[in-house]
């Protein structure tokens, strides 16, 4: 941390003086990558929904973590949203309902059981808004170090699974006829899905969480034209987005997590009229 | 169920036979008692009404599928090797928004190193290759979701090619893809089972193309309903009760 904090004394940013907005910014880039990336391949399988479920199931681990008085209940959640996910894949696999009627039922059931929890005994739900709206100034280094270790996982996860991953969500039976098993590289993706956003849930908060898996990926989809630019746009737009916010978000004095939403919006506006540079 | 290798009784080189092929799903049984045997360097047409076990049966033999029965292969050189099969799947929709070109698409399947980081030299070259054989090579850089049905089917085709084939399998290739186009396609189709001695198996829904490229035609209706060359299957009192047909009029 303390190359960081001394490569940041060399920016001459005024909001950079305080460690508090050092260990934003690092957090704030570290989590750019992993957004970026699984945000490619969250647009690309029309995962959108079942992300944005898999944050509520995040929510209510949390909520067990903490009536269980586990010190650290993110790790309760990524248990949860695994339990969660696996669930889901399971009854989709039985039912003949679809995948979005199936995700509203797990994802309200999800976050009934959460306040259900969270609320026991009559206990005061306050102490759980931050995980809703989230706070991104209260990383500390630990955590920092927590989500370097999910970029480098995520980043070998990727060099080896992408590949499959890609076929996988264009098409599922060529895959299945090249010797890919669909079933278990979007078993491993769903499960990185599950670490990336129980761990972020905290700093960005439940209701813009899915916002920045899906945006980074939607607009680099508007004018990507191959799966290189779709990826590097995606990362880009992502780091932009969670720089620009995190300085808008320090002088206008509002949410972090809800500022880099809405310049990934922006982002996502502009990309849009751009479109038609594809080919 | 067994998959291996045989000699048997034909006296050809390379050759897929299926004996006595039962497919089950539940309590619904979906092909019962197929026999068949496809040679080296020819072209097979299934045909068959809707809900027939068609595509059933490709995915069987593709090995996607549970069966009882037999399905063998004798593959040229020696009796112990698998044979290689290439698929064309069935009316292959790729989302036009999505970001994928036909190289990304081959990268995906042929390399290790994550398509996301672009192609080598050496690899874009042995994707042209590949796009030649199907005339395509102009279809690199296009994104998938952007091509024409009949491009698609020829991109496709090159894919299910690299590696070479020793069963080529295709289903429905020619849906979706304008009159021009399916001569193309199966013009390009005989030429590659000329040029690489491959054996065709194809569904086809399309009988005019029937009599000018395949050497046998199987009509296909859950059980094996009958199997001869073009003008036999065409003209035979089962083609006309299968697909209610009064005359020979295709």
């Amino acid at each position: 941390m303390e190359i960081w904090y001394s490569l940041c004394r060399l920016l001459p940013a005024e909001m950079l003086r305080w460690d508090f907005m050092r260990n934003a910014l690092l957090a704030t880039i570290l989590m750019a990558f992993l957004f970026g990336l699984t945000s490619t391949m969250i647009v690309t399988g029309r995962m959108s929904f079942f992300s944005d479920a898999l944050g509520h199931s995040a929510f209510t681990g949390i909520a067990i973590g903490c009536i269980c008085g586990v010190s650290a209940p993110v790790w309760i959640a990524v248990i949860f949203a695994l339990v969660f996910a696996v669930l889901f894949s399971y009854v989709r696999s039985k039912s003949n309902q679809t995948a979005d009627t199936l995700i509203g039922v797990f994802s309200s059931t999800a976050v009934a059981l959460g306040i259900f929890i969270a609320t026991l005994n009559g206990s005061s739900f306050t102490k759980f808004n931050k995980y809703l709206i989230g706070d991104i100034l209260s990383v500390t280094p630990g955590e920092i170090g927590a989500l370097a270790l999910a970029f480098v996982a995520v980043a070998i996860f990727w060099v080896i699974f992408s590949n499959r991953l890609t076929l996988s969500a264009i098409h599922p039976e060529l895959a299945s006829s090249r010797g890919f098993s669909p079933a278990l590289s979007q078993g491993l993706f769903t499960a990185v899905i599950a670490v990336v956003v129980t761990l972020a849930i905290s700093w960005v908060g439940l209701l813009i969480l899915n916002s920045l898996l899906i945006l980074p990926a939607a607009s680099a989809r508007n004018v990507a034209k191959n799966l290189r630019q779709y990826h590097l746009f995606s990362v880009l737009f992502a780091l932009v987005a969670g720089v620009g916010g995190l300085i808008i978000s320090y002088y206008v004095g509002a949410s972090a997590g809800a500022a880099i939403s809405l310049v990934l919006a922006g982002i996502f506006v502009i990309s849009f009229f751009l479109r038609k540079v594809r080919c | 169920m067994n998959i291996g290798t045989h000699g048997g009784a034909c006296g050809h080189s390379c050759c897929l036979r299926v004996q006595d092929l039962t497919v089950k799903i539940g309590a619904d049984t979906i092909l019962e008692n197929i026999n068949l045997h496809a040679h080296c360097g020819e072209m097979i047409a299934l045909i068959g009404p809707n809900g027939a076990g068609k595509s059933t049966l490709l995915k069987t033999i593709l090995g996607q599928q549970a069966y009882e029965g037999i399905i063998s292969f004798s593959v040229p050189g020696s009796r112990n090797r698998k044979p290689k099969i290439g698929y064309v799947p069935q009316s292959p929709a790729f989302d036009p928004g999505d970001s994928v070109t036909v190289a990304d698409l081959f990268a995906c399947c042929m390399s290790k190193r994550p398509a996301f980081l672009g192609q080598s030299k050496t690899l874009r070259e042995k994707i042209s290759v590949c796009l030649e054989r199907v005339h395509s090579e102009n279809l690199i850089d296009k994104r998938v979701g952007t091509l024409s049905g009949g491009e698609l089917q020829r991109v496709l085709l090159a894919l299910a090619l690299e590696p070479l084939p020793n069963i080529l399998i295709l289903d429905e290739p020619l849906s979706g893809v304008d009159v021009e186009g399916m001569e193309t396609l199966m013009d390009m189709l005989d030429e590659i089972r000329k040029t690489y001695d491959l054996s065709i198996l194809m569904i086809t829904h399309d009988f005019s193309m029937l009599s000018r490229y395949a050497d046998q035609v199987i009509l296909l209706n859950k059980q094996l309903i009958c199997q001869g060359t073009p003008g036999e299957v065409l003209d035979s009192e089962d083609f006309r009760r299968v697909f209610h047909r009064k005359g020979g009029n295709l």
